[in-house]
């Protein structure tokens, strides 16, 4: 086994003829928390969508726990233990948040696509479900259809969701991304809670959200991963000045 | 809590019972004519409807071609029982339906391999390509499919069983009663599995289904086999009563009329195909016996559930209900019957309007009186017309009129309930 619970070598990805990831590298340890951060349209959530299977790389290579993922659906890949959330919240929006959790949990569990079992009958469905529902502090909202939760309850469903399952790789597509500050407070305390023990990566552009969480922040300018160290080096390193300073984002007022 | 779950259950038997007990005693109390008979039509379409909503509605998957299923069901069940009673197969009658449903089943696992490939559009343009195949194949195998004519056979065969030989239509609509019930609670049971729960995740939100670990195009087969056996027993019924299978039980036609019925009944429920087989039974059936213009009927009223009340009738039922369990039926009342006078008026001016046209133009100088509830009017006359444009006319003011009214206050009466539910749950 890997000491990586996750790396990325030199992953390529084109659209059409424009290059988005441009040969991106990246290392992530076992437990290790991770922010991705960097200008707009610099390729994050492209990253993300390789990584969990949505798009096929172009080249390069990505080992989940030291074995390739190339090729793999979003479903085998999740299969292997890893679980994303979405920067658009993606939910099931006509079932309650009870059944979302429920739903999130059943391949895990082992229940696969079973038409021969009863949910109600299934103890262990039941417990982590509603375990999870505790945790992120939604059971008075329990019969409540996820599609009329508020903008903050679903991003709560949106990351238990996530979690549920029990995978051992976390990716969060701006969890906090739109809420107010006191809720993204919540949402820090609620990401750090239930990613205790997993590997965590995010994307995210608050940055006191990202000094607050992560061990590592990986910088991702024009489809390159240009450095990848503790916040603290991560504030010194010249060439991440330069490329803040080129005019992308202001890096040091945020932080 | 337990308590709470042991109630719950008590309830659902209760239901269940009395399910069971209304399928007993139908017949004996519409008993008069063709009710029987009507029944019988119901029950199966009933069990097509069910499984056609298994698609549709637990899985937003819009099929044109379903009828393919239970037509090939029927069509295996028709030649079941025609090899039985020949002394080549020995299969008794009761069990006909089973036939039906595996060759339902076996062909879901053929086309459904193809149609499951694509959600959405794509997969409603294919089943419409895979009915259409069908039912050229049908002209195209004459031997099996019976060209024209198609197969007919004879459901009394083989030794009566406790006397019971599936002669009078009594026997056939116990027959079709039980397979409901069976079929009904199944499909009910199915819908709380988890491959059942997953099917309304991937409904609701293909993408996340796959990345918390399922293959949604393999939920979506699976589900598709499962509704297709189902489909097939509905068709193995038909056989047994109608005693005859033709190209149309698997045509476009078909497969369109089901989808008609499941949504005027309401596919957001459960039991909304049962409610729209009852409400298809009577809108093709009795109604073409009452007018020429049932059609059109069927249609101005298909497009009306379609844009006012797009839950079906089990949906109009399920907040009337509501409205009537939070106490709010006093407050929507006043605005409730004046809107509904109003719509009568312009229903009966227009239903006035289309008889006398139907008349004139089919009936011509020879038959110029159109009989409507009873009442005789010469068409050539200018009176019957000017009653029913009147009618049409304030009808349709007063519509007008009381809409808006009607509703502000049913959205008010309705946000009240949302509070009130949110504060019960909090």
């Amino acid at each position: 086994m890997s000491q990586f619970a996750l790396e990325l070598k030199d992953v390529r990805k084109s659209f059409g003829s424009a290059e988005i990831i441009r040969g991106a590298s990246l290392q992530v340890l076992k437990g290790e928390r991770v922010a991705i951060i960097g200008p707009n349209g610099a390729g994050k959530s492209t990253l993300f969508n390789l990584i969990s299977g949505r798009f096929g790389i172009s080249s390069g290579e990505i080992l989940l726990n030291g074995s390739s993922i190339q090729g793999l659906a979003p479903y085998q890949i999740n299969r292997r233990g890893l679980s994303r959330s979405f920067q658009i919240t993606n939910i099931f929006h006509r079932l309650s948040v009870y059944e979302n959790l429920r739903c999130a949990v059943l391949w895990s569990l082992g229940y696969k696509y079973s038409f021969w079992q009863r949910l109600n009958g299934l103890k262990d469905v039941h417990e982590l479900a509603n375990n999870v529902m505790e945790q992120i502090g939604l059971q008075t909202r329990r019969h409540i259809t996820a599609g009329s939760l508020t903008y903050a309850e679903q991003r709560a469903l949106e990351i238990g969701i996530t979690v549920a399952g029990g995978a051992e790789v976390i990716l969060l597509d701006e969890p906090t991304a739109g809420m107010s500050r006191s809720e993204s407070d919540a949402a820090v305390e609620l990401i750090r809670k239930m990613t205790i023990g997993k590997t965590l990566l995010m994307v995210e552009h608050d940055m006191s959200v990202v000094f607050g969480l992560a061990d590592k922040i990986a910088v991702v300018v024009y489809g390159e991963v240009i450095a990848c160290d503790t916040p603290q080096s991560i504030r010194q390193n010249q060439q991440v000045k330069d490329a803040y300073l080129g005019g992308h984002a202001p890096m040091e007022n945020a932080a | 809590m337990k308590r709470h779950i042991l109630s719950h259950s008590v309830g659902t038997l209760l239901v269940w019972f009395g399910f069971a007990v209304l399928l007993i005693v139908a017949p004996k109390v519409f008993n008069q004519g063709a009710s029987l008979s009507l029944l019988s039509q119901m029950g199966t379409l009933m069990i097509f409807g069910l499984s056609f909503n298994m698609l549709l509605g637990q899985g937003g998957m819009l099929s044109f071609g379903h009828a393919v299923y239970s037509g090939l069901g029927a069509f295996f069940a028709v030649h079941a029982m025609n090899l039985a009673a020949a002394g080549v197969l020995t299969i008794p009658v009761s069990l006909i339906p089973l036939v039906g449903g595996l060759a339902g089943m076996l062909f879901g696992i053929l086309f459904g391999y193809v149609t499951t490939k694509k959600s959405g559009t794509t997969f409603s343009m294919i089943t419409l390509g895979m009915v259409e195949l069908v039912f050229a194949c049908s002209l195209m195998f004459p031997k099996f499919f019976g060209g024209e004519g198609g197969i007919s056979t004879n459901r009394v065969m083989g030794n009566p069983f406790l006397g019971i030989t599936f002669g009078p239509q009594i026997e056939v609509y116990y027959l079709i009663a039980f397979w409901l019930f069976v079929s009904t609670v199944a499909m009910f049971a199915f819908t709380h599995t988890p491959l059942g729960r997953m099917i309304n995740a991937v409904r609701d939100n293909p993408e996340r289904a796959e990345f918390i670990g399922y293959d949604t195009q393999w939920v979506r087969y699976l589900t598709l086999i499962i509704s297709a056996f189902f489909a097939g027993i509905a068709g193995g019924l038909s056989a047994i009563n109608f005693e005859i299978v033709t190209a149309e039980n698997v045509s476009a036609l078909r497969s369109g009329a089901v989808l008609l019925f499941s949504f005027i009944g309401g596919i957001g429920y459960f039991y909304g195909p049962m409610i729209g087989a009852v409400a298809g039974v009577f809108l093709t059936v009795m109604l073409s016996d009452f007018t020429k213009a049932w059609q059109l009927y069927l249609g101005i009223f298909f497009i009306f559930i379609v844009m006012f009340a797009p839950g079906g009738i089990a949906g109009i039922w399920a907040s009337y209900y509501r409205m009537f369990k939070f106490r709010k039926m006093r407050q929507i009342w006043p605005a409730f019957w004046k809107i509904c006078c109003a719509g009568l008026l312009t229903v009966s001016g227009a239903i006035m309007a289309i008889e006398m046209l139907y008349q004139r133009s089919l009936g011509g100088d020879q038959e110029p009186i159109a009989k409507i509830a009873g009442v005789s009017l010469n068409v050539f006359e200018s009176m019957p017309w000017c009653i029913a444009a009147l009618l049409c006319l304030i009808g349709g003011v007063g519509f007008f009129f009381t809409q808006r009214r009607f509703i502000a206050v049913w959205n008010s009466a309705m946000a009240e309930i949302e509070v009130a539910i949110l504060k019960g749950d909090a």
